[in-house]
């Protein structure tokens, strides 16, 4: 085993990881991006199991079988499907990180005494506390945006208290971990595995449906944070540089999406939305006018009439699969000569960016897909908004109602156009629960029914009249 | 706060530096405005429109610019015909926002600054993605360009289309047009939905797209050299790039019936490229525009201002042309001004923010002091009246422009609003807590957590710079990579068969390789989703 080189490779897909992010920046690069990170891994496996010298039929076993495992996942996975893979694939990661505590705590290094067994045994405990909580955190993650659990925060009495509580136990828990002598202190490491599941579990239960973007990038940066850990007990830097890579990744896109929702990160963590402020869910300034329906011959008129048409997505475009016909939709009326954008909410759909995938999957040019800065200015020249399956992120009542729990949350200002069309399944308010006065307003019109319906009804029409 | 709109005084001038419409658009703003009495009567706006849309009248203009906190204006302040200069009617310390070509106008500046004004110049604005709103040079451009076609066709004593009739056939019309600016590409539009058989040329390859997607058809030569030059303008070419070029108008000429010709540099005279060889060779009948015309013109034979005629061709060098649709003329540039008005706060937030990039560009005084150029930026020179048209693929810069640009604007946004304190904290934070490690910590865990703070501080840079629209693949690449953890696994493999680290760390392997695997595969399979599309025109126009 040569240290030197494995060093060397170690810091070559170290750089490797950061050039895979940076390649990430653009989508002509990212590719790229995604190869290097490739060819990182590889390396860093390769270099590894020199360091390791022993165990190859095992690791190479596990090593198969989870790589068939996720591949298969890979390919199988829905794009709308993508942020419960994202969740659960996290959770590995926290579990991982778990075991890797308990591996390294149950073969002691033997040259470590004094100061360094302490710090390696802190090591190990917060690996395996930020471990567990990525993991339990990630599976109620992924039951939520399956729909398996409810969007409902569950907001327990006290819950603050509870967590406080928690974590004052888990501290307390280290001083018998560290008094204790070999692996005699098992016990300590497992009570506080036990509270800190719980910890996570309890703390996305707490978190509403629409804050969902939020919850899983702060899980990807936690998962970046346990493997961070992992590289301290094992003294081992590849996985410290990676980890912290990740972890600072993830930060960086909770504070993005937090700032799209004008909310701050420790109550996103803490969870309760809406809720800390006291606010009513239904504000007092109920939104009181006459919803004006209309019909899918109606809108397709419309749309053919429109010079300029703007659509925005949610999620529900994602639930009911609506991105395919809707590309279609676009096709045509781009056929007539009539400019036709996509305008995406930073939060729009449960991750960042998810919006732009489904639409990417549709095969819609990402060049007419627009950011909501870039497209803000152009929605008193557009003839026609076409909202599909979103609700808060076209909410006003987030610029003029102070009562309001989204208040101050940046949204799409579509009514600001001449027409807007919303589709949606009934008058139900949105994930947030709060009414939206959008659907009163005087220039738009509702299309009532389940998104995918209501597109290839669209479509239909279009296809009909356009001939 | 008083908006003043004054009755433009120059000869010819038709259009006005506010509608009805925008005038309303004003009010929402906070503003008071004051109209002068028949201030948009050469664009079709009578004063019962402005009262209607809440503007209050008045007579006299020496009431308007002395009232005014903000004067909005078209042209830049001129000599009054019954003697004076409106320069000196305005009210000193206020406000005035119009068209000024500092370059080119010493002695208005110097005036202006004995008022103690701030002055901000339209012509002045920067092109870049977040001041598109406010560019009124290519407001003005597109109206150019189309008004271009018009001209020609009124001159031009033959269909556009061709068509085939009971009384024989009508060939369809050809029109050149010579670059594929902001005005150009507008002419090409213009043309071909009159259904003339549209060419077009520019010293930017990167345009074919663009003329293409209006179909137009794009002319090409043998010659390797780009002329993308700063801003979105065309720089000067190379002597045997530009005898190639003339060879290629020369053959042109004998074929087209219209040439329209387009093509600016910044602060130089027009080039010409249509000599009074290949005027001759012209076909009679044919017309030829040249919105360089205040420039010197891109013809040889143009006159500036006059339609003449040479051996039957008809050369138009209006320099007027926006004006000549004053209404939609009127209504953009007030809408331009109505979006600047915005940005600078309104009437209840009004402040001139010298920190913003495009303020700063405009602003070429500020309480009377002459602040133009502005310090640092390129230096954009003269290129103002000339830009009427420049053969530049504005647009076509802007598109591939925009996206880095609004990169690096929302990148210089986060900085700002975020990683400037937090990246000052994690410093500062980072280098406290390896000081404190080193003083009782074992230097090899002092070595681990240096390279664990470099590494946050290296993450951070690098991924602020990640596109919104690829958070997604970003999460699923960093999911992959955070499987790094699997390393860790394979450490702890490598002890005795069935002992627990062992079963533990081949099961964190396990776990671990899913994630690498499944990360990697989703994101390789999102992003071979992403596509461009293939006329990148239409995300523009």
């Amino acid at each position: 085993m040569s240290g030197g080189l494995v060093t060397g490779l170690y810091l070559v897909a170290g750089i490797l990881f950061i050039r895979s992010l940076g390649g990430l920046s653009a989508q002509t690069t990212a590719q790229r991006g995604n190869t290097y990170g490739m060819i990182g891994m590889l390396i860093a496996i390769v270099s590894t199991a020199v360091v390791a010298a022993g165990g190859y039929p095992i690791m190479a076993g596990a090593l198969l079988v989870g790589g068939a495992v996720g591949a298969v996942l890979a390919q199988r996975v829905g794009m709308t499907r993508m942020p419960e893979l994202v969740a659960i694939l996290h959770s590995f990661v926290g579990l991982a990180a778990v075991l890797v505590g308990y591996a390294a705590y149950l073969s002691p290094d033997a040259s470590l005494v004094g100061t360094a067994k302490t710090i390696h045994e802190v090591e190990i405990f917060i690996g395996v506390f930020v471990g567990a909580i990525t993991f339990t955190g990630s599976i109620i993650a992924f039951g939520k945006l399956r729909g398996s659990i409810s969007g409902k925060p569950l907001l327990l009495p006290a819950r603050h208290a509870l967590n406080a509580l928690a974590g004052a136990a888990c501290l307390g828990l280290l001083i018998p971990f560290l008094g204790s002598e070999g692996v005699s202190g098992l016990w300590a490491l497992a009570a506080m595995t036990g509270i800190a599941c719980v910890v996570g579990a309890h703390l996305v239960m707490a978190i509403g449906g629409a804050d969902m973007p939020v919850v899983v990038s702060m899980l990807n940066s936690y998962s970046g944070w346990a493997a961070a850990a992992a590289g301290f007990m094992l003294g081992n830097d590849l996985l410290i540089i990676t980890g912290a890579l990740v972890g600072s990744s993830g930060t960086i896109l909770s504070i993005i999406m937090c700032r799209a929702m004008n909310r701050s990160i420790v109550s996103v963590i803490f969870g309760g939305f809406g809720t800390a402020e006291g606010a009513a869910p239904k504000p007092s300034a109920t939104p009181q006018g006459e919803v004006k329906s209309i019909d899918v011959v109606g809108v397709a008129k419309m749309l053919q009439e429109a010079k300029s048409v703007i659509v925005v997505p949610g999620y529900g475009m994602a639930v009911a699969q609506a991105q395919h016909p809707l590309y279609e939709v676009a096709q045509i009326l781009k056929k007539r000569g009539t400019k036709v954008r996509f305008a995406i909410h930073p939060v729009a759909g449960r991750l960042p960016g998810h919006m732009n995938v489904l639409l990417a999957e549709a095969k819609v040019p990402y060049d007419v897909v627009l950011e909501m800065d870039e497209i803000q200015d152009d929605f008193p020249e557009t003839d026609v908004v076409l909202v599909l399956g979103a609700n808060d992120i076209v909410n006003p009542s987030a610029l003029d109602d102070v009562s309001s729990p989204i208040y101050g949350m940046p949204v799409l200002e579509v009514w600001k156009s001449k027409n807007v069309i919303v589709t949606k399944r009934g008058m139900a308010a949105g994930y947030a629960g709060i009414e939206n006065p959008l659907f009163f307003k005087e220039v738009t019109q509702m299309l009532f029914g389940d998104a995918k319906k209501s597109v290839d009804g669209i479509l239909g029409e279009l296809k009909s009249t356009s001939r | 706060m008083k908006v003043g709109i004054v009755r433009e005084i120059g000869l010819g001038e038709r259009r006005v530096a506010a509608t009805p419409e925008t005038t309303k658009r004003l009010i929402k703003l906070g503003f008071d405005v004051v109209v002068e009495s028949g201030a948009g009567e050469l664009a079709s706006f009578t004063d019962a429109d402005f009262e209607a849309a809440g503007a209050t009248l008045e007579m006299d203009p020496t009431k308007v610019w002395g009232e005014a906190d903000v004067l909005l204006k078209v042209r830049p302040p001129e000599p009054i015909p019954d003697g004076g200069h409106e320069a000196d009617l305005l009210r000193e310390g206020a406000t005035l926002i119009s068209f000024i070509w500092p370059s080119k106008n010493p002695e208005l500046l110097a005036m202006l600054s004995g008022r103690k004004a701030t002055v901000l110049a339209m012509d002045q604005i920067p092109r870049i993605s977040r001041a598109q709103k406010m560019d009124a040079l290519s407001s003005m451009a597109n109206i150019a360009g189309y008004r271009a076609v018009i001209e020609a066709a009124s001159f031009f004593g033959r269909f556009f289309t061709g068509q085939m009739t009971a009384a024989g056939k009508v060939p369809p019309a050809k029109v050149l047009v010579i670059g594929a600016g902001v005005a150009g590409l507008s002419a090409i539009g213009a043309a071909r939905s009159l259904g003339a058989i549209v060419r077009a040329f520019d010293t930017r390859p990167g345009v074919k797209e663009q003329i293409e997607s209006l179909g137009a058809e794009f002319l090409e030569m043998d010659f390797q050299e780009d002329a993308a030059g700063e801003g979105g303008y065309a720089k000067e070419m190379s002597p045997a790039f530009i005898a190639a070029e003339l060879a290629l108008f020369a053959e042109q000429a004998r074929d087209v019936d219209i040439i329209i010709t387009t093509a600016l540099i910044p602060g130089r005279p027009a080039p010409v490229l249509i000599t009074t060889d290949m005027v001759e060779s012209m076909r009679g009948g044919s017309v030829i525009v040249d919105l360089a015309a205040e420039n010197g013109g891109n013809c040889a034979l143009t006159q500036p201002g006059k339609v003449s005629t040479h051996r039957g061709v008809t050369i138009i060098g209006f320099v007027d042309l926006p004006s000549r649709l004053a209404p939609t003329a009127s209504q953009l540039y007030g809408t331009n001004l109505c979006h600047m008005l915005a940005d600078m706060g309104g009437a209840l937030a009004w402040h001139v923010d010298v920190e913003d990039e495009v303020i700063r560009g405009a602003l070429i005084m500020n309480g009377g002091e002459i602040c133009w150029p502005p310090p640092k930026r390129a230096p954009k020179e003269e290129a103002p009246l000339s830009r009427k048209a420049p053969p530049s693929a504005r647009p076509s810069a802007r598109q591939s422009a925009r996206p880095a640009a609004a990169k690096a604007e929302s990148k210089g946004h986060h900085h700002g609003a975020s990683a400037s304190p937090a990246g000052a904290w994690s410093i500062v934070i980072g280098g406290l807590i390896i000081a404190i490690a080193s003083q009782f910590a074992p230097t090899e865990f002092v070595a681990h957590l240096t390279v664990f703070v470099l590494a946050c501080f290296v993450g951070w840079q690098v991924v602020w710079n990640v596109s919104p629209a690829l958070h997604t693949p970003l999460m699923s690449v960093t999911n992959a990579v955070s499987g790094i953890i699997l390393v860790g696994g394979m450490l702890k493999v490598s002890g005795p068969i069935g002992a627990p680290a062992t079963i533990l760390g081949a099961l964190a392997c396990l776990l671990a390789a899913i994630n690498v695997a499944g990360g990697f595969l989703v994101t390789q399979r999102m992003l071979r989703m992403f596509v461009r599309s293939e006329t990148p025109g239409d995300g523009k126009r």
